[in-house]
């Protein structure tokens, strides 16, 4: 029963990079909204505050992607929700992006000098205006290259929800090939395809950079 | 908004009661560091301070602490009849009420010099676009540079950003103006041009407390000159007695090594 790989199955997995790029886009708006509270915590005033963020930080950037996954997965059954690996997977990569994204934007708001919110301050601006207006933008600029770079790892991290059961790129890829034992045509096409879509989004991240770098030294 | 904006008019200012600014033995720390010592310091209204020290003697701690960008452990601070140790509100309102101007200009580059100006007019006072950037460019006018609205702050001179900077906070129309050794980040031709803009706005009659070593500008312009060492502030006089007749030694020495 072992079928060719053909155009038929090379179109099925090209189909199925839809479902990674819906997994990292999700992953990546929850993780943004997530991480800028993350940021925002770990710069904050309040001690507590300070800690708790610095801790969930820690507990992700110290384990792999893979635990995490494996952890959500199995940790949604132990509360009595049933093993759905498309909310397994949502909710773990967007708790890995909101960690890093959170400790990258946290150094890209201490990159802006203390002077800026000290003239705001006195200006008697409030918290949220300051942020807003004087620290976020100057940070935004810093930070949208390694923001770019940090999309581009969560992409080719979602394919460790291939292990969970996860439908997407990878997961596909694993299905066609015990269909057709063509591993290297189908993890070449794979790969390929991975290669497609953060490739230019490589490229964006280094034009970015140089246009901020040159933004900023003006 | 609209009343907010109307008792900070300079009639008012004379009006109300209390000295523009009262310090009682405030003390400060940086953990073990004592930065500063039982400061005893009363300000009128349009009093124009100078205070003077070598660097590390408190005296930019010390104005810093007028608006509380710096917090202090001991003692009293009032500002315009606002008690700060009482926190809360008072906290906001002072700061609304003065105007700042430090030695890094502190302009936001992202920004255009306009819109630097009219940011907290409308944030804070929430007064409309208009009505902010007309009072800006009356500002920006008043400080000779009209014509750099549109620009950037990097695009501009350091005088020229400084000027900005006093301009900025103009528009929020202050009740005390504070300086932080504003002229000591500039290159030598481009003190005078900060200087003679302050110099307009003593004459004005603003409450001004600024941390500076010009010297010619304490005598044209101070009504006291404070000398602040080691945390402490140790001798106060009206200009001519402070320069001609210093009483302390410390004072001495420090006058005899920037002359």
């Amino acid at each position: 029963m072992i079928r060719p790989f053909g155009w038929n199955e090379f179109l099925i997995i090209v189909m199925a990079a839809q479902w990674t790029i819906a997994l990292s886009a999700i992953a990546f708006a929850g993780g943004g909204i997530g991480g800028l509270l993350i940021a925002l915590a770990r710069v904050s005033d309040v001690r507590p505050l300070r800690l708790a963020a610095l801790g969930f930080i820690r507990v992700f950037q110290g384990t792999p992607l893979l635990m995490q996954l494996f952890l959500v997965f199995f940790g949604m059954n132990i509360f009595g929700l049933a093993i759905n690996p498309w909310i397994a997977a949502t909710i773990a990569l967007t708790l890995h992006a909101s960690a890093f994204l959170g400790e990258i934007w946290r150094g890209c708001i201490e990159a802006v000098p203390s002077g800026q919110r000290e003239a705001a301050t006195a200006l008697g601006l409030k918290y949220y205006n300051r942020m807003r207006y004087i620290v976020l933008p100057q940070a935004a600029r810093i930070a949208v290259a390694p923001t770019v770079g940090f999309l581009v790892q969560l992409i080719k991290g979602t394919s460790l929800a291939a292990i969970i059961g996860f439908t997407e790129l990878t997961r596909q890829g694993q299905i066609i090939n015990n269909a057709t034992f063509s591993p290297f045509m189908v993890f070449g096409t794979v790969a390929v395809l991975y290669f497609i879509l953060c490739w230019p989004l490589s490229l964006l991240a280094r034009r970015m950079e140089l246009k901020f770098s040159r933004a900023t030294q003006r | 908004m609209a009343d907010t904006h109307a008792h900070t008019s300079k009639a008012d200012v004379r009006g109300a009661s209390g000295p523009a600014v009262t310090m009682e033995g405030v003390n400060k720390w940086y953990a073990e560091f004592h930065a500063l010592k039982d400061i005893n310091l009363s300000v009128d209204r349009g009093e124009r301070i100078v205070i003077c020290g070598p660097s590390g003697s408190g005296k930019s701690t010390l104005i810093r602490c007028i608006n509380q960008l710096e917090m202090i452990q001991k003692g009293r601070i009032v500002v315009d009849d606002h008690d700060l140790t009482a926190g809360g509100k008072n906290v906001d309102i002072v700061r609304q009420e003065t105007g700042m101007v430090f030695q890094s200009f502190n302009l936001f580059p992202h920004m255009t010099v306009l819109e630097n100006c009219t940011l907290a007019p409308m944030k804070v006072r929430g007064i409309s676009k208009a009505e902010a950037e007309g009072t800006a460019m009356q500002f920006l006018e008043r400080v000779r540079i009209p014509e750099q609205a549109e620009k950037y702050p990097a695009q501009l001179s350091g005088g020229q950003q400084q000027r900005v900077a006093i301009a900025r906070a103009l528009c929020m129309n202050p009740k005390i103006m504070l300086f932080d050794e504003p002229t000591s980040a500039l290159d030598p031709e481009m003190v005078k041009e900060v200087l003679d803009t302050m110099i307009d706005l003593a004459n004005e009659g603003m409450t001004m407390l600024c941390v500076t070593h010009e010297m010619g500008f304490a005598r044209q312009v101070a009504d006291r000159v404070i000398f602040m060492d080691r945390g402490e502030i140790v001798e106060v006089g009206a200009p001519e007695d402070f320069f001609n007749n210093p009483q302390h030694e410390r004072t001495r020495n420090f006058l005899g090594q920037i002359s």
